[in-house]
């Protein structure tokens, strides 16, 4: 029972904190409290965190923290596409899916409109939207791969993601290019150096994260998501049509992606058959698992994973600025995640524990 | 068996075949080399609440996969209001009005009760769910039915085994359920919670509008809900009697009766 009482993102109140027996000492009301909070809301503890080393930041390297080109690196480098991308993992790990290609995506989209330019002189806003779309029809060929042929997705992704990898160092011949100059013009609303547009990539963060946050608590399509994750047997019983579900999250996740992928080409004006790879995507779904998505399926929450992602930015970015090598950085990463699931698991414990008392 | 010969006559109703919600005739099943089903007639009529009970092994299971849709017989026919129906899956036969509760499996834990109430029937409004009538609609429901649960809001995980069977009755009968399946709605719920779920099952039979099949091994508490009972054995069905013409001994004795006979037979012929 103890995972099944957690009831993060959903649209209702989760059950009163429990009451502790009469008799019970005052710290243990105190310690319930505490806990009866947090798992009212299961973004608290992340988004506690968020603002902890954001204060911590801001309060002891003002003069290179707060400035305007910290906040572009910040929010629209480093978090954006973590962010984006774990809005696709975090709707897939509810549905007891997950996307490890994701990051070859990102690697092998822009390559699309590259060429598209390039080769076939495709109008540059035009050859955006293909580069988006490979996203799309990458996410459907997992779908198919996965819920049509009945392979896990852990095993479809690792595979869909080398052959793209591959075929972005393919057609490159393993070199990077410059961005066609006509997409960086078509395409500055996904984001380029320079006021205003340095700031588009944190914007979409923040539209895409609210537009999916609403899919996922108030739509059908997101009720439909977690159904599966708790109950496929039962979602399945009801009518629901599981397979269409993944698909359309596969979809979404890829088209993520891709969306990132195009944006980071432009933004840095290279297209790099180097560029995305696994980084991105596990930094995706540790945002979404510290963020409260729970990795068996049936739970989690946007909102907690944008505020996962904010954390994972602003550890990158503090170290930076902190002068530290970037080299403990994943011992960082590694103690985050297993903080976050060690404080999942025991907090539920305690909830327990409180209700049986 | 001569149990099948005392049938019972339908007390003075006008009109037989009018009353009969459901009807299935000659239905055999078999597995391989094991016949499951053989030959089984039942009906069901409008309102009514029919014990389908048996041994462990009688064909219970498979004659209750056959009427929610989830297999098809290898020979006889299902009758729906009259209507010969073909059951493709449990959906279609619950789109016809036959649906199946099973223990625990019905729902999904994660989500709330009147969402679970809601499943896949979701009121919107645009694109977005709209929460709050589902809710509303949901707690009344429940109200009308007697189903007490704190809260419409809460995850069905923090609710008991009996509550969650109760919502799960619930929504079938708000889904337009002509024909509600109980498989072993009792097995595993203490006494008070097996209580509720036998005062929702009457409260279901006053309404009228739903008729029931409970399968159960429990002879005593199924015989106090039931206005008939069938009983299944090897596959046939040995006895078709009302409740009050029948008693959990007598039904004991029949089962304990025929175990004895095959003992002696197996002897027998072993000798």
């Amino acid at each position: 029972m103890s995972e099944q009482t957690q009831t993060g993102g959903q649209p209702f109140t989760p059950p009163p904190p429990p009451m502790p027996t009469a008799g019970g000492g005052g710290a243990g009301d105190a310690l319930m409290d505490v806990v009866g909070v947090l798992a009212r809301w299961r973004e608290a503890t992340v988004a506690i965190v968020a603002v902890a080393l954001l204060l911590f930041f801001g309060l002891t390297h003002t003069s290179t923290f707060v400035t305007q080109t910290n906040a572009v690196d910040l929010l629209s480098e480093l978090m954006m596409p973590i962010a984006i991308i774990a809005i696709g993992e975090v709707l897939l790990l509810i549905c007891g899916e997950i996307d490890l290609s994701v990051g070859f995506i990102y690697t092998f989209a822009p390559f699309v409109m590259f060429f598209a330019i390039q080769d076939y002189h495709v109008p540059a806003l035009l050859a955006i939207f293909l580069g988006l779309l490979t996203g799309v029809v990458a996410g459907w060929v997992n779908g198919f791969i996965t819920v049509t042929l009945g392979v896990p997705s852990f095993i479809t992704t690792i595979g869909t993601g080398y052959v793209l990898y591959g075929l972005a160092l393919t057609l490159s011949h393993a070199q990077p290019s410059p961005a066609p100059p006509s997409a960086l013009s078509a395409g500055k609303w996904l984001g380029i150096p320079g006021n205003p547009w340095q700031w588009a990539p944190f914007v979409w963060a923040v539209v895409l994260v609210l537009l999916f946050h609403l899919v996922l608590i108030r739509s059908r399509w997101g009720l439909h998501t977690i159904a599966i994750g708790g109950n496929q047997l039962a979602a399945r019983e009801a009518g629901i049509n599981v397979g269409r579900i993944k698909y359309g999250n596969f979809m979404i996740t890829g088209f993520m992606g891709a969306f990132v992928g195009v944006q980071a080409a432009l933004y840095t004006n290279n297209v790099d058959p180097n560029a995305g790879g696994y980084p991105p995507m596990f930094y995706a779904v540790i945002a979404a698992v510290i963020g409260g998505t729970a990795m068996l399926g049936g739970s989690g929450t946007i909102l907690g994973a944008f505020l996962g992602a904010m954390v994972l930015a602003t550890l990158q970015d503090g170290f930076d600025i902190l002068g530290v090598s970037a080299n403990p950085l994943p011992i960082i990463f590694g103690g985050a995640i297993l903080v976050a699931m060690i404080a999942n698991v025991q907090l539920a414990r305690l909830r327990q524990a409180g209700r049986t008392l | 068996m001569t149990e099948q010969d005392q049938a019972p006559q339908e007390p003075g109703g006008p009109s037989l075949a009018a009353q009969e919600v459901l009807r299935a005739e000659h239905i055999s099943k078999r597995y391989g080399a094991v016949t499951a089903l053989r030959d089984v007639n039942i009906r069901l009529n409008r309102g009514e609440v029919l014990g389908l009970i048996g041994d462990n092994g009688a064909g219970k299971s498979t004659l209750l996969k056959i009427i929610c849709g989830f297999q098809q017989p290898d020979s006889g026919r299902l009758l729906l209001d009259g209507q010969q129906v073909t059951l493709k899956s449990v959906v279609h036969a619950r789109s016809l009005g036959i649906d199946v509760v099973y223990q625990d499996l019905a729902l999904i834990n994660e989500l709330s009760v009147y969402h679970n109430m809601f499943l896949n029937r979701e009121l919107t409004s645009g694109l977005l769910l709209s929460n709050g009538q589902m809710r509303r609609i949901a707690r009344d429901h429940l109200a009308q039915m007697g189903v007490h649960i704190p809260s419409v809001n809460v995850p069905v995980a923090s609710l008991s085994g009996g509550q969650r069977q109760a919502i799960a009755v619930a929504r079938a009968v708000f889904t337009n359920a002509k024909v509600l399946l109980l498989d072993e709605p009792l097995a595993a719920m203490g006494v008070k919670e097996g209580a509720m779920i036998l005062d929702l099952v009457q409260d279901l039979k006053h309404r009228g509008d739903v008729s029931v099949i409970i399968i159960a091994h429990n002879y005593a508490q199924v015989l106090q809900v039931c206005d008939r009972v069938n009983l299944l054995q090897h596959g046939e069905i040995a006895v078709d009697k009302y409740a009050r013409d029948t008693s959990a001994e007598e039904l004991t004795e029949i089962v304990v009766e025929e175990y004895r006979k095959a003992l002696a037979e197996r002897h027998h012929g072993a000798a």
